[in-house]
């Protein structure tokens, strides 16, 4: 950009671009933490039904934990403790330690619900087949519980999207910081959020029309 | 053969089968009838191994059912059954509930699968309905294609444990039809039912419970027309 001599100047094509490549921070960071978080939700979900009393124990609270404290205090938390127990971490690294928690404290629950969906009697009956314990969880439980709790996951995988905004806090130049940045400069707040809030939208909104056109299958 | 040998079954302190001795032979046709917590789901669940038992035995052609060393999976394969609730796999179509076991628990490939399921399929007359989802099924059908499900597996002995019972009135008769033409095939058949006509019709034996205890076993003639036990004949005064 042109050296301008007015402090501030307006909001041009390469500030388009700019926010353009922070909407793809806010996605890389956002399908990392999802999947990671999904993942490690899955396994938390699968040990709070099946564990019961020990997962009950030692699992549930620890989530709880993070599923209760506001996401923007475990951020700075992290960023600013984890150096302490020698974590040197980036404000990158730490948006995806905390976001893929947070995720994955939201998606225990999901999957839990997602087995206990699935009827005792329905995998009697995999069972019955010959199916082991492994075979029923994946051909019978997983499709057909993944497929009830679906819209649920969807929501909470829209939800961190968003919430990784907040990962801005630790200068990390996402979606809302990139946004922050501009305005400093242009003062034009109402613009450059508008421009931000449409790429969430379009983030986002591909998400939804395509969960909805697979519910909409599944449903037959 | 299955052999069981005084079977004791506990949920907690609930004592649910109390010293049962039964043997069923190849090609028998067994029902059993009794009142409803007499136990008689539980005892089905216990033949295959759905269930723990607490005292006893069960064996299936000699081998132990509830013993450590035995390969339950590989056993079970023997032992088809069909539940009260039908369980269709709802996300796949009909041939494809056919067709997984054999997949993924037999190693058959993809093409041999269908073939199986396709030929069981036909065999309980949903031959037309292999790649409708079961959602686009009737309860009769679903029940059917439980049956065609449990039987791709090639099964040496079925399981029913009311297999009517969650039906409408009038689509009892199609799974029955299709559990007599089991019968007639010359399948060995342990059937849980309330359906005293199937019962006395197309059973070798029936044996009646009643809490936890199978009161009396013998020939339909014996039980429907000349019971011994007091209890017997109650319950069937009662269904009839
Ligand atoms: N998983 C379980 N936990 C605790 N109690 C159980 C369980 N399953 C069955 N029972 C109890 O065991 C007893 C026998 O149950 P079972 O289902 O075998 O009876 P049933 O003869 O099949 O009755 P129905 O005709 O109602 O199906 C009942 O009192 C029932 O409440
Ligand atoms: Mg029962």
């Amino acid at each position: 950009m042109e050296p301008t001599l007015t402090f501030f100047s307006g909001f041009g094509v390469n500030d388009l671009w700019f926010l353009g490549e922070a909407a793809l921070r806010t996605m890389w960071i956002s399908v990392l933490s999802i999947s990671l978080g999904t993942v490690i939700g899955v396994l938390f979900g699968w040990l709070l039904y099946e564990g019961k009393l020990t997962a009950a124990l030692t699992v549930a609270p620890v989530l709880d934990v993070f599923r209760s404290v506001p996401l923007i205090i475990q951020l700075v938390l992290f960023y600013n403790f984890a150096p302490i127990v020698g974590l040197n971490l980036d404000a990158f690294a730490s948006g995806v330690v905390i976001l893929t928690i947070y995720t994955a404290a939201l998606v225990a629950n999901v999957a839990r619900g997602g087995i206990e969906a699935v009827d005792t009697s329905m995998r009697r009956a995999a069972r019955s087949l010959g199916m082991t314990y492994w075979q029923d969880l994946r051909h019978v439980v997983l499709p057909i519980g993944g497929r009830a709790v679906f819209p649920a996951w969807v929501g909470v995988a829209l939800g961190v999207m968003k919430d990784s905004a907040l990962v801005s806090v630790l200068g990390y130049v996402e979606l809302l910081k990139a946004s922050q940045i501009l305005i400093t400069r242009t003062q034009e707040p109402f613009l450059i959020l508008s421009v931000a809030g449409a790429f969430y939208f379009a983030l986002s909104y591909p998400i939804s029309r395509y969960a909805a056109s697979l519910e909409k299958r599944w449903a037959q | 053969m299955i052999e069981i040998r005084d079977l004791h079954k506990y949920f907690g302190a609930l004592h649910v089968l109390k010293g049962i001795d039964l043997e069923v032979q190849k090609g028998e046709v067994l029902s059993v009838i009794g009142a409803s917590g007499s136990g008689k789901s539980t005892l089905l669940y216990c033949i295959n191994g759905l269930e723990v038992i607490q005292q006893g035995s069960v064996a299936v052609d000699e081998t132990d059912v509830h013993a450590k060393g035995t390969d339950i999976n590989k056993l079970r394969q023997k032992l088809g059954m069909v539940f009260q609730q039908w369980n269709s796999f709802p996300h796949l179509t009909a041939l494809e509930n056919v067709a997984l076991a054999p997949k993924i628990v037999k190693g058959k490939s993809r093409a041999e699968a269908r073939e199986i399921a396709a030929k069981q399929l036909a065999h309980v007359g949903l031959g037309e309905k292999l790649d409708v989802y079961p959602s686009a099924l009737s309860g009769g059908q679903q029940q059917r294609l439980a049956i065609a499900r449990a039987l791709a597996m090639e099964p040496e002995y079925m399981l029913f444990d009311e297999a009517t019972s969650a039906l409408d009135p009038e689509l009892v008769g199609e799974v029955l039809d299709t559990m007599r033409l089991l019968a007639e095939e010359g399948m060995t058949m342990i059937c849980v039912t309330h359906e005293m006509g199937f019962a006395r019709d197309v059973s070798d034996r029936v044996a009646f419970f009643h809490q936890g205890v199978m009161e009396e076993i013998g020939p339909p003639e014996q039980i429907f027309g000349n019971a011994k036990s007091e209890h017997t004949r109650k319950f069937l005064a009662n269904v009839r």
